[in-house]
């Protein structure tokens, strides 16, 4: 059997609350905080990106096993905000974390579900013993265009997953993965903000890969929703994973540990890792965990976790995902968040 | 900063690596060749620990041109748990209020870069705990 030896997450210290934005931008942000429920959102310091964020959150998978970072044979980054166009995170954070010379990386796209891509690879290649550990990480610091709804979701975080195939701490069953050509949201080479397709963001993308993948494990595990202690869905905003899982036959006290969007944002690629590492952080043994990512393009993963023994004695060894978003946060105003957002042209 | 020199301290300032004279035992951080205590020219490779606290600090108000956006920001001499001292730079927090003696943690960020289209230069900072 094959699963999570160990996990954790990063989510910077700095906050903004929906109204600075909405306050900025002229829009009334009840009605936003109501239809988006969204809170406030992480934003990056200007000393981090999808690299430093990846590092914080692997040492924080690294804290719950008891593994010599040498022995990872894979480590695969998933971001739409990696730092160089040419040169793979995966070169940094690998020299960061101590595990070259000796593995394979790569730096997965693929808007939201980059992430989840990198888990997915990482499990299979463990699997079919080609390793005895591989890591996967989901990490971004993405950018909405300003007054932009995406504003108000964009954040920056991530989370690290390390596979392995002993001392699991959550075994993973079943995965599946769905994907059309969809073009809901995309950013052109060279372009620094993204674009959606307006009427495909909603029902042809989100709600039907999600559906797609969710409807697609299922029916191959045997399970139904009702067996499941946990669910966690992609969170481009507070909504649509409450809706999406409703719509599955989840219910709200499933998805409730998971949920973290209302006061993290959206994270993009580090968004539904987040919420399964936030899952784990609360799960006990046998628990059955439902995960579906999702990635504008458009594609889902979905993967079927059971929490082992295991996890009762790691969950304390690192910071919790509630931790980071309780511990001291630091509010931006909009002026503060324009420059940490390098949103201001300074002069050279 | 030149990136041949980046490339060679990637060691000591990805991961904090440091000499240990094997000697006499002292610790140096960033490793040398000869130890100034014993002479020795034989040394242990160890990883610093990555929590300590704060021995003094000062804090930058008219910074070099390529820090400019971060200004007030502090600098700090550091006390790690083994007693090794390193000077870095404390952020995530009010340099106004931060205090001898808080408890920081050594964290992996971006310290520069070489211009927009040159490489990003990462190492370790402070982060309060
Ligand atoms: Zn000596």
């Amino acid at each position: 059997m094959v699963g999570i030896i160990g996990y954790g997450s990063y989510i910077p210290k700095f906050r903004i609350k929906a109204e600075q934005i909405a306050h900025q931008w002229g829009k009334d942000a009840i009605a936003i905080k109501r239809g988006l429920m969204l809170q406030e959102k992480s934003v990056p310091g200007l000393d981090e990106d999808t690299i430093t964020i990846s590092v914080a959150a692997a040492k924080n998978a690294l804290k719950r096993c008891n593994i010599n970072p040498k022995e990872i044979g894979a480590l695969y980054i998933g971001s739409e905000s990696h730092p160089y166009a040419v040169k793979p995170s995966g070169t940094v954070v690998g020299e960061a974390l101590g595990i070259v010379p000796d593995f394979h990386t790569a730096d997965f796209e693929f808007a939201c579900k980059a992430g989840s891509e990198g888990m997915f690879v990482a499990q299979a290649l463990v699997k079919a013993g080609e390793m005895k550990y591989a890591m996967a990480i989901g990490a971004d610091t993405s950018q909405g265009a300003p007054a932009d709804a995406l504003e108000f979701s964009a954040s920056a975080g991530g989370s690290a997953f390390i596979f392995g195939k002993e001392n699991i701490l959550a075994e993973l069953l079943f995965t599946h993965s769905y994907t059309t050509d969809t073009p809901d949201f995309w950013r052109r080479e060279g372009a620094f903000y993204p674009h959606h397709g307006g009427r495909f963001t909603g029902e042809p993308a989100y709600f039907k890969h999600v559906q797609g993948a969710a409807k697609a494990i299922l029916e191959k595990s045997g399970y139904s929703p009702s067996d499941f202690t946990y669910a966690v869905f992609h969170m481009p905003n507070g909504k649509f994973p409450l809706t999406v899982g409703k719509k599955l036959g989840f219910t709200n006290e499933q998805m409730e540990p998971g949920w973290v969007v209302n006061l993290m944002g959206n994270t993009y690629s580090g968004s539904s890792p987040t919420a399964l590492s936030a899952t784990l952080d609360v799960a006990k043994p046998d628990d059955l965990i439902f995960m579906v990512s999702f990635g504008s393009g458009a594609g889902s993963d979905a993967f079927i976790f059971k929490a082992t023994d295991k996890i009762i004695g790691v969950q304390d060894k690192a910071e919790k995902v509630r931790e980071m978003l309780a511990d001291n946060p630091i509010y931006l105003d909009y002026g503060q968040y324009a420059k940490f957002r390098e949103k201001i042209i300074m002069n050279e | 900063m030149p990136s041949p020199r980046y490339r060679r301290e990637m060691p000591q300032r990805y991961r904090l690596e440091a000499g240990k004279c094997k000697g006499c035992g002292k610790i140096f951080f960033p490793p040398r060749l000869i130890c100034n205590k014993c002479s020795s020219q034989n040394f242990e490779k160890v990883t610093l620990p990555e929590n300590g606290k704060i021995i003094t600090f000062t804090i930058i108000r008219v910074a070099p041109q390529q820090f400019e956006a971060e200004v007030p920001y502090a600098i700090a001499i550091v006390e790690l748990e083994n007693g090794v001292r390193i000077t870095t730079q404390v952020v995530d927090c009010d340099p106004e209020k931060l205090e001898i003696g808080n408890s920081v943690k050594l964290v992996f960020r971006k310290v520069q870069a070489e211009g927009k289209t040159g490489i990003i230069l990462y190492g370790y900072k402070a982060v309060l705990v």
